[in-house]
């Protein structure tokens, strides 16, 4: 359970199989910006399992720089993504962000 | 859709405004008139639909007329719900509001049927902030009130694209921002929808909810596009 504007960094592993968790977003760090609560689990559903138990699925946003680092020019420019709960760790502010 | 060339915008229809590259002259693009034909090109996919189908229809588990009335029901879907959606968010605060809070049951009670459908996130356009919405891991889209997805919205290239290096792809729709408005690239990666409501327009106070959904484009929902203006068919420049 992460609170809105807590920093998360998103897990760095592979699954086999189906995974909404999209690679770029790998080891990334985010502020929680949403709970929208919880979700029958998609990693399970896609094999016709009941998706239980439910995942909660934060929205998170990231820098842009974060992200992409030096090569991406723009400081302001950000990206949202859904990710569920078991995905996301507590992390700190990372500190391009600072300013 | 291709958009290999930097500066090639990916050709996307903008329905409401004519289309003014046609000039009827002698020099016929030859490319642009030939007749259409089928491709007999049937792919691994096809044949895999194609199976699937007829395995869900002998085993009883659809009928045909199913497949057909959810193909019709799919293709009724068109950016024209989401155009009066939006007009109507411009053209009254209490809607828009309510809209911002629940979505699905405000669109419901427009008479427009969101139900079986995701759940959906509605964002705003403006105040220094542009949205354009992508699904990176497959073609997730608001279908319930844009319909079926354009082809360059699945493409791998869009996907892959839009969250590396969105200014240029924004660039190339024709979308120019200024470096002070923040881009927000909104990946829709599992559960919610999402539709844009993009920046009204100026000039625009007189007309009515009609007039508005006319300069409402799917691009515009998607965030690949700016409303239009009301006096021409060029898009609202992006230069605050």
């Amino acid at each position: 359970m992460f609170a809105k504007g807590t920093h998360v960094r998103v897990q760095d592993r592979l699954i086999p199989g189906h995974c909404r968790t999209p690679q770029y977003l790998k080891g990334k760090i985010g502020e929680v910006i949403e709970d929208t609560g919880r979700w029958r689990n998609p990693e399970l559903l896609a094999y016709h399992k009941p998706g239980l138990p439910m995942a909660r699925l934060f929205r998170v946003r990231f820098k842009q720089a974060d992200i992409w680092g030096a090569g991406y020019a723009n400081r302001i420019d950000t990206l949202d993504a859904d990710l569920y709960e078991h995905w996301l760790e507590r992390a700190e502010r990372p500190a391009a962000q600072g300013a | 859709m291709s958009m290999h060339a930097p500066n090639a915008a990916p050709h996307h229809d903008h329905d409401a405004h004519g289309h003014d590259d046609h000039d009827h002259g002698d020099h016929h693009h030859a490319e642009s008139h030939l007749p259409i034909e089928d491709h007999d090109t049937v792919t691994e996919f096809h044949l895999l639909e194609q199976a699937l189908r007829e395995l869900l229809i002998e085993g009883g588990v659809l009928s045909a007329s199913e497949i057909q009335q959810q193909i019709e029901l799919q293709e009724a879907k068109t950016p024209a719900l989401g155009a009066k959606i939006v007009a109507r968010a411009w053209s009254d605060d209490g809607f828009r509001a309510r809209l911002l809070a629940d979505p699905k049951a405000t669109i419901t009670d427009m008479g427009i049927d969101v139900s079986h459908t995701p759940a959906l996130t509605v964002l705003v356009n403006g105040g220094g902030v542009h949205h354009v919405v992508v699904c990176t891991l497959c073609s997730c889209y608001p279908r319930m009130i844009l319909g079926v997805p354009p082809a360059w919205y699945k493409s791998r290239e869009y996907r892959a694209r839009v969250v590396r290096e969105p200014r240029v792809v924004l660039e190339e729709f024709g979308v120019k921002l200024p470096e002070t408005t923040e881009i927000r690239v909104v990946d829709s990666t599992a559960d919610l929808r999402y539709l844009v409501i993009p920046e009204r327009p100026a000039g625009t106070a007189a007309l009515d909810e009609e007039a508005l959904a006319a300069l409402i484009s799917r691009d515009a929902m998607i965030g690949t596009g700016l409303a239009k203006t009301p006096d021409a068919s060029a898009p609202l420049s992006g230069k605050a």
